[in-house]
C-alpha cells in the first residue's frame, strides 16, 4: 500500500544558490499528485528531493523534512530510501543488454533475492501491473529490453521500479517522450497503480495533469504557489499566478 | 504567451457583444411596435431574426473549435463555456422579441381598446435587465451582474400585475378577450426575455467569480470549487 508524505520547509540548493525556497506539502496515501510549472522552477528537483537523489548531484544539498510513511527521509538510509520511493524518468533507460527479465528482475538481486520461483513470481505480477506482462510474456528471455517500443520500455521501467515493492512511485514527465496511444497507457497505467502506491508526476502537460491527479501543486521560481484539489486548480485557481500559468499568459 | 488563442478569446467576446446589439435592438423594436401598432416595425424584427440564428451557429461553432484545438483553463474555460450559455439565451431573446410581434400582429387587427396596462414599463424593465447583463459581460462585472438579479423580482411583479387585470378584464369585458390576450402574453414573453437576462448575469459571475449562483444558490454553496 502507498503512505503519505510529509513535507516540511524543504530547501534544496546547487553549489550553496537555493533552489528551493522552504516548500510545504501534505502527499495524501494512494493519491496522485501532478507537479505543474514553468522549466527551471524546481519541480524536478523537488521530487528528486523526495528519494533523496539531490544529493547525488556534486555540490546539491537539503534542508528541512521529508517524512514518507513513518519514515524521516533525511535521516534514513539513502539506499533504502530509493527502494521505498522509485522513480521513473523522462526517457525510458531500460538496462539495454539485458533481457526483458532480468531488466525488472535486476533491483531483485541488487537486494540479493536470489530464489529463482521468487523471482519469477515478481516480475510476472511487477509486469503485470505495468500492463506489460501480455505483450511481452512470450519474450521474456527472448529480447532486451532496448528492443521495446518506447512506450513498452517505459513500463518496462515501471516494473522494474514496482519490484522492488516501494510504495511511492514518483514520475518525471513520465510520458513526453511517448506517442499519445502510449501515452494513454501510461496514464491508465497511473490510474491504476494509485491503488497500490502513492504517485507523485511532475509534467509539462497540463491536460495530462488534469486527467491522471487528484491533487496538482504550481511551483514558481522555486516557491510551491498554490496546492489543491486539480479541478480547484484548472477551473478556479485562488492565486493569480497558477491562473496566468495555466492559462498561458505568461510562460 | 497564447497570443492567438486570446485574439481569438477576444474575437468570440466581440461576436457575441454584437449578437448581443442584436438581440436587444429586437427587444426595443418589438415593444416600440406594441406602442404605435407599427406592422413595419414589426417586420423589421421578424427579419432580424435570421440574422441572430445565423450568429448563435457562428458564436457555438467558435467557441467548440477553441475548446477542441486550446484546451482552455481556469478563466478561459469558464469564459467560453459562459459565452456558450449566454449565445444560447441571447437567441432565445431574439425569439421572445418575435413572439411579442406575432401578438403586436394579432393585436393591430383589433380594435383599439383601454387596457389599463403598463406594457412600455414591463418592456423597459426587461430591456433594461439585457442591457445591464450585457454590459456586467463587456465590463466583466460581476456586482454590475448582480443588479440584474434584483431587477427580476420587479419584472415577476409587473408581470403578475398585467396577468391580474387582464384576467379580470375577460370577465369584466369578454368581448375584448382577444386584446387581452395577446397583452397577457406579451407580458409573458417580456417576462421570459427578463429570465434570459438573469442567465445571461449568472453566467457573467461564474466567468469571472468561478461562482455558481444559480437557482439561488450563493457562492459558498456553488457546485464549482469556490
Amino acid at each position: 500500500m502507498g503512505v503519505g508524505i510529509e513535507v516540511r520547509d524543504l530547501k534544496a540548493y546547487f553549489s550553496g544558490v537555493e533552489a528551493l525556497h522552504g516548500i510545504n506539502m501534505t502527499v495524501g496515501a494512494n493519491q496522485v499528485t501532478a507537479i505543474i510549472g514553468p522549466s527551471g522552477c524546481g519541480k524536478s528537483t523537488y521530487v528528486r528531493c523526495l528519494n533523496r537523489m539531490h544529493e547525488t548531484i556534486p555540490g546539491a544539498t537539503l534542508q528541512g523534512q521529508v517524512v514518507v510513511g513513518d519514515t524521516d527521509v533525511m535521516k534514513a538510509n539513502a539506499v533504502d530510501i530509493r527502494r521505498r520511493i522509485g522513480m521513473v524518468f523522462q526517457k525510458p533507460n531500460p538496462f539495454p543488454t539485458m533481457s526483458i527479465y532480468d531488466n525488472v528482475a535486476a533491483g531483485l538481486k541488487l537486494n540479493g533475492v536470489r530464489n529463482h520461483k521468487r523471482m519469477d513470481e515478481v516480475v510476472e505480477t511487477s509486469l503485470r501491473r505495468a500492463a506489460l506482462w501480455d505483450e511481452v510474456k512470450d519474450l521474456l528471455k527472448k529480447k532486451s529490453g532496448a528492443s521495446l517500443s518506447g512506450g513498452q520500455q517505459q513500463r518496462l521501467c515501471i516494473a522494474r521500479a514496482l519490484a522492488v515493492e516501494p510504495e511511492v512511485l514518483l514520475m518525471d514527465e513520465p510520458a513526453s517522450a511517448l506517442d499519445p496511444i502510449s501515452t494513454g497507457k501510461i496514464e491508465e497505467l497511473i490510474d491504476e497503480l494509485k491503488k497500490n502506491y502513492t504517485i507523485v508526476i511532475v509534467t509539462h502537460n497540463m491536460q495530462q495533469a488534469a486527467r491522471v491527479a487528484g491533487y496538482t501543486g504550481f511551483f514558481l521560481l522555486g516557491n510551491l504557489i498554490e496546492f489543491d484539489k486539480t479541478e480547484k486548480i484548472f477551473t478556479n485557481p485562488s492565486d493569480k499566478r497558477t491562473e496566468d500559468y495555466i492559462t498561458g499568459r505568461f510562460g | 504567451m497564447r497570443t492567438r488563442f486570446h485574439q481569438s478569446l477576444d474575437e468570440l467576446k466581440e461576436r457575441l457583444l454584437r449578437m448581443g446589439g442584436l438581440a436587444e435592438q429586437a427587444v426595443d423594436r418589438a415593444t416600440e411596435a406594441y406602442r404605435k401598432r407599427d406592422v413595419a416595425l414589426c417586420q423589421l424584427v421578424l427579419d432580424a431574426e435570421r440574422s441572430i440564428n445565423i450568429m448563435e451557429r457562428e458564436i457555438d461553432e467558435l467557441a467548440l473549435d477553441l475548446l477542441a484545438m486550446q484546451q482552455p483553463m481556469a478563466i478561459d474555460l469558464r469564459f467560453i463555456i459562459a459565452v456558450v450559455k449566454i449565445n444560447a439565451d441571447l437567441e432565445r431573446v431574439g425569439d421572445q422579441a418575435v413572439n411579442v410581434v406575432q401578438r403586436v400582429l394579432e393585436l393591430a387587427k383589433l380594435p383599439e381598446a383601454e387596457l389599463n396596462v403598463d406594457i412600455p414599463r414591463v418592456a423597459e424593465v426587461a430591456s433594461r435587465m439585457v442591457r445591464t447583463s450585457l454590459e456586467a459581460f463587456i465590463y466583466a462585472r460581476p456586482d454590475v451582474a448582480e443588479t440584474v438579479l434584483k431587477l427580476d423580482d420587479t419584472l415577476d411583479e409587473l408581470n403578475a400585475q398585467t396577468y391580474h387585470s387582464m384576467m379580470s378584464l375577460m370577465e369584466k369585458s369578454p368581448g375584448l378577450t382577444p386584446q387581452a390576450l395577446n397583452t397577457l402574453l406579451i407580458s409573458r414573453n417580456l417576462e421570459r426575455v427578463g429570465d434570459h437576462a438573469t442567465n445571461i448575469a449568472e453566467d457573467v459571475i461564474f466567468w469571472v467569480r468561478g461562482a455558481d449562483v444559480r437557482h439561488h444558490f450563493s457562492a459558498g454553496e456553488s457546485a464549482i470549487n469556490g
